[in-house]
């Protein structure tokens, strides 16, 4: 380690300005014409609400074109102590960027002494997707979903984003990736306004199950070799993740009741 | 013709280290503690909205002492080179050691070339991944590095503090008894009472993130 980065121009708080000005910032152009090469994708994954806090879950499949490239692969990622973050699209690039935000937020939070507000959270993961924009129309493309507890609110709230780094508040559930039609259709027909925290993540993987059954991008419940959906839920409490033991009765009676 | 304006390097340095030193002497001084399972800092602080006392890393922690502004620069700096360094390598990569040499490379930088050195002393604290082994740094403001072991004053005030905890710390201390061994150390050294108190700590229970700010009036009570 050399001395410290003392005279750095960083305006304010932020990581991946500060990545900018060492050179070390995680974007590159693609050379115009350029082939898209293929490369993992990552599909479905959904939250929702309840009226304590929100839930946020993803299967497990990465793919690559007709084939399987991951079956284990994680798509929901705790972002802070109240907030979490799912992926969907190029699975390398959008690892890379729920890296660069997780250590955005906790950089700002060192910094300042107090952490983002959610909204403030959410601004800044648009931003992020806005810097993808170049190698979107590349097709590599990552769009992120986003959840958490806001703390100034006291309620559970969902983003979701498009590839031009559109950010929408979703006010009962939020879907993306391949699945993610499937999935709000499932949704649609089976939310309710008053779930308990235990209904929600039941309801999260039910619905990632039935998305599994049309389309062959999500993965279901793998019970021969033990994989489950993610699924992380946030409330005042802060994030947890739910282990595969809770999970897996869950994930076995949905794939029992579908026809 | 006139005489070209000449001070020897030894009386340069020697004016240096005076300014700095009564510089650090008008602030307040900290201690950090070991105890079972963690480090403890503390140092008297009214304040409740500017800290001396903060989370640089995983388990890594730092505080400063002197001039505020001084050291929140080094503070801020210190975050940025661990950050960065845990972003582009790996979380593990980021130490105690490699940032207190960091910290010392630049404040001996500082003492030398710039007119005014800072006026400051840093301590950095860390707990090993399974929170048995611990390790304290103290740099000066002329960038010395000294490697501590159990307990570690900086400040004014330190060497006194220093030898009022060499009596009363002991092997496998509680936080409590750490923090009244703190608390009492500062009595003893001023020989007022406090007029509030700023504490943190370095707990293996606090999970990846093991810095955690105390409620102090918790353990006032006590």
């Amino acid at each position: 380690m050399g001395p410290l980065p003392l005279d750095v121009p960083v305006p304010g708080a932020s990581f991946s300005d500060l990545l900018e000005i060492v050179g070390a910032s995680p974007n590159f152009s693609v050379p115009e014409g350029a082939t898209t090469p293929s490369a993992p994708e990552g599909t479905t994954v959904l939250a929702l609400h309840y009226p304590d806090g929100v839930v946020i879950a993803g299967d497990r499949r990465a793919t690559e074109g007709n084939l399987v490239a991951h079956r284990r692969i994680r798509k929901v990622f705790k972002a802070d102590h109240y907030s979490a973050i799912a992926i969907a699209g190029t699975a390398g690039l959008a690892i890379d960027m729920v890296k660069l935000f997780q250590v955005e937020l906790e950089h700002y939070e060192k910094i300042e002494g107090i952490r983002l507000s959610l909204e403030g959270k959410a601004s800044f993961l648009a931003r992020l997707v806005r810097g993808q924009l170049p190698l979107a129309f590349q097709g590599l493309v990552v769009v992120p979903l986003f959840a958490g507890y806001d703390e100034r609110l006291e309620i559970g709230r969902v983003y979701s984003f498009d590839i031009v780094g559109g950010r929408y508040e979703e006010i009962d559930f939020g879907s993306t990736g391949s699945g993610s039609r499937l999935a709000r259709s499932y949704l649609r027909t089976a939310y309710e306004d008053d779930l308990t925290g235990d209904d929600a993540a039941q309801l999260a993987v039910q619905a990632l199950v039935s998305a599994s059954q049309e389309d062959t991008a999500t993965g279901g419940p793998d019970l021969r070799r033990g994989i489950f959906p993610n699924v992380v839920r946030i409330d005042s409490d802060g994030v947890e993740e739910l282990s595969d033991d809770v999970i897996a009765p869950i994930a076995e009676s949905a794939l029992e009741t579908i026809r | 013709m006139t005489i070209p304006f000449y001070v020897a390097p030894e009386q340069l340095v020697r004016d240096k280290a005076e300014f700095a030193r009564k510089g650090i002497a008008r602030g307040r001084s900290i201690v950090a503690v070991d105890y079972s399972g963690g480090v403890l800092l503390l140092g008297e602080n009214p304040s409740t909205a500017l800290h001396k006392i903060s989370e640089v890393y995983d388990r890594i922690a730092f505080a400063g002492v002197g001039k505020y502004n001084e050291f929140e620069t080094l503070r801020k700096a210190g975050i940025r080179q661990a950050d960065l360094m845990g972003y582009l390598y790996s979380r593990d990569d980021v130490t105690a050691m490699g940032l207190a040499t960091a910290f010392a490379q630049t404040l001996g930088m500082i003492f030398t070339r710039d007119p005014k050195p800072f006026e400051v002393e840093v301590l950095i604290a860390e707990i090993s991944e399974d929170g048995d082994e611990h390790r304290l740094f103290r740099i000066s403001y002329d960038g010395t590095l000294y490697d501590e072991r159990n307990f570690v004053a900086i400040g004014g005030k330190a060497e006194q503090l220093t030898e009022v905890l060499e009596e009363l710390w002991h092997e496998g201390m509680s936080l409590e008894e750490a923090f009244a061994a703190g608390v009492e150390s500062f009595r003893r050294v001023d020989d007022r009472e406090s007029e509030g108190w700023e504490a943190a700590v370095l707990d293996d229970a606090n999970g990846r993130r093991a810095f955690r700010r105390l409620d102090v009036e918790q353990f006032t009570e006590v």
